[in-house]
């Protein structure tokens, strides 16, 4: 158990080690890539970059959860059964869109910045917490739904403290997927100028600088490591005691 | 107190109650018994509304159901279901606990009542109060809803095929649990079963029923012994139906208090098929009674008065 808590923090403290050690990193990456003049990001700080770039995937992912536990709800209740098809064939649509396409048009309506990735990345987010939301619906046991309606459960009385306890687990497992998705998706977004991990990659791949590249890299798989694991450590939480 | 009256309910075009009219008696132990497809179970949820009927009335202590609030109607009234429904996110006596909660009853007294009923339905392993479903046996679990059907202590209880699923050792220790239960709180239970054996095992009244009708309503003994028609005594078990009368009659009306027998006696609250067990087992042709008294072979033949 405690290892593997420790297994699944690891990546924070490898992330909060990188964003120590990185300012300080100048001397190495001259070694590594002596022919560039500037081998360290040096525009914003990468601390400033990772909270922007975890603030922009979590406010988008707090997004995705509550449109995609609102249309799974919806969509699992009798009277909603026969939206199912579409609601998912309408997020299924959405999900195959590139996110570079949404940020195209998006940016004509909501101008540069964060708005129009916190829209591509919203989007994105919502089809596996809906997903998973029916599935986890779908697989609480017919029987204990006859019960609680036996035994006079209100119609979301049974839904707040029946199904969605007993559904916690799978909607949780959407929610962390939903998430990383996210972190790795919001690097595009510094091409329509938000402030994310992106902008060390998007400035190197454009300047031709590896080193810049390299760090964005390592900064965003480590905060999506990071999101994994701390989300992985509430789902299993919430798998062996749902509430 | 339940009525039934002129109960009508078809799915599509397909009837599954004709008409039906009943009256199940406060305090009695009432089996709705037929095939699959008879419409038994339907009848039974129509009480709950948990199936709503499409002509007639459903009356409960003379109240029609319809007119009631559901959650109110299905709260007041036990409910226990062959696949028992047990939560899995909930504890063995939070499961139990459930009704009382939602009626808002205060924790001292829902803890009390959880203990009582641990007790009451013999649910006494060291530690299962705090157990999750998935670790209990089919029995238990089964124990568990029907101390859950049991816990706000409801005037009317409905059961639903409870111990279809149970082996016969487990079947037969819940059952003589819920009958004494019944017998002791003078809950009225309407009891749906496709078990002829525990229909008469079982109830004061028991109501065959075939194709959404009531071929027969009576007692076990009237039953068996004038079956309305051909098909209730097809269904009874024709001449077999008198070895279920022996299940049902008890040594204490078949006996002779002025006689005396050797070898270990029997309680007069046996049944005959009891008492004629230990007689083949013994090769004896009369038993003693305990309290006195004694039973013969041809007490148990002869039809007693």
């Amino acid at each position: 158990m405690g290892c593997r808590r420790l297994r699944a923090l690891a990546p924070l403290l490898i992330l909060i080690a990188l964003l120590v050690a990185l300012p300080h990193a100048g001397g190495l990456f001259h070694a590594w890539f002596p022919e560039l003049s500037h081998p360290l990001y040096w525009r914003t700080s990468f601390v400033e970059l990772t909270l922007a770039h975890a603030a922009l995937v979590g406010i988008a992912t707090l997004i995705a959860v509550i449109v995609g536990l609102a249309l799974g709800i919806l969509a699992t209740r009798e009277a909603g059964r026969s939206l199912l098809p579409t609601v998912r064939a309408v997020a299924v649509i959405g999900q195959t869109f590139p996110p570079v396409a949404v940020l195209a048009i998006a940016v004509p309506l909501l101008g540069f910045g964060a708005a129009p990735t916190l829209l591509a990345l919203s989007l994105y987010g919502v089809l596996p917490v809906l997903g998973q939301t029916v599935a986890g619906l779908d697989q609480v046991p017919a029987s204990a739904l006859h019960a609680a309606d036996g035994m006079g459960y209100g119609r979301w009385r049974r839904l707040w403290e029946v199904e969605l306890p007993l559904a916690a687990g799978p909607i949780m497992a959407g929610v962390r997927l939903s998430a990383i998705v996210s972190v790795g998706t919001a690097t595009i977004g510094s091409a329509v100028g938000a402030a994310t991990l992106g902008a060390p990659i998007v400035e190197g791949l454009v300047g031709n600088n590896t080193a810049y590249v390299v760090q964005g890299a390592l900064l965003v798989g480590a905060l999506a490591l990071s999101v994994d694991g701390l989300l992985g450590l509430a789902e299993k939480r919430i798998r062996r005691h749902p509430l | 107190m339940i009525e039934f009256d002129h109960v009508r309910k078809a799915f599509g075009d397909h009837v599954v109650i004709e008409d039906l009219s009943l009256r199940v008696e406060d305090g009695e132990f009432f089996v709705l018994v037929g095939p699959s497809g008879s419409g038994k179970s339907t009848l039974l949820r129509t009480v709950n509304r948990l199936v709503p009927i499409d002509g007639g009335r459903v009356l409960v202590d003379g109240q029609d159901v319809a007119t009631q609030p559901i959650e109110a109607l299905r709260r007041g009234i036990g409910y226990a279901i062959q696949s028992v429904g047990l939560f899995p996110h909930r504890t063995v006596a939070e499961n139990i606990a459930v009704v009382p909660r939602l009626l808002g009853w205060p924790e001292a007294e829902i803890d009390a009542r959880v203990a009582e009923l641990i007790a009451l339905l013999k649910l006494d392993e060291p530690g299962i109060a705090g157990r999750y479903p998935d670790t209990l046996s089919g029995g238990q679990a089964q124990r568990v809803g029907v101390a859950r059907a049991l816990a706000a202590r409801p005037k009317i209880v409905l059961m639903d095929e409870p111990f279809g699923a149970l082996d016969p050792l487990t079947r037969e220790s819940l059952q003589a649990s819920v009958k004494q239960i019944q017998r002791e709180t003078g809950t009225t239970m309407l009891f749906v079963t496709h078990d002829m054996d525990e229909a008469f095992r079982l109830g004061d009244r028991v109501a065959l029923m075939l194709d959404g009708r009531l071929a027969q309503v009576g007692t076990p003994l009237a039953l068996i012994r004038s079956p309305a028609d051909e098909r209730v005594n097809e269904f009874v078990g024709g001449t077999r139906a008198y070895l279920r009368e022996l299940a049902v009659r008890r040594v204490r009306d078949s006996m002779r208090r002025d006689e005396a027998a050797e070898g270990d006696a029997v309680s007069p609250d046996a049944t005959l098929q009891d008492a004629l067990g230990v007689m083949l087992a013994e090769r004896r042709e009369r038993l003693p009674v305990q309290g006195g008294g004694a039973i013969l072979l041809s007490d148990i033949v002869v039809r007693p008065r």
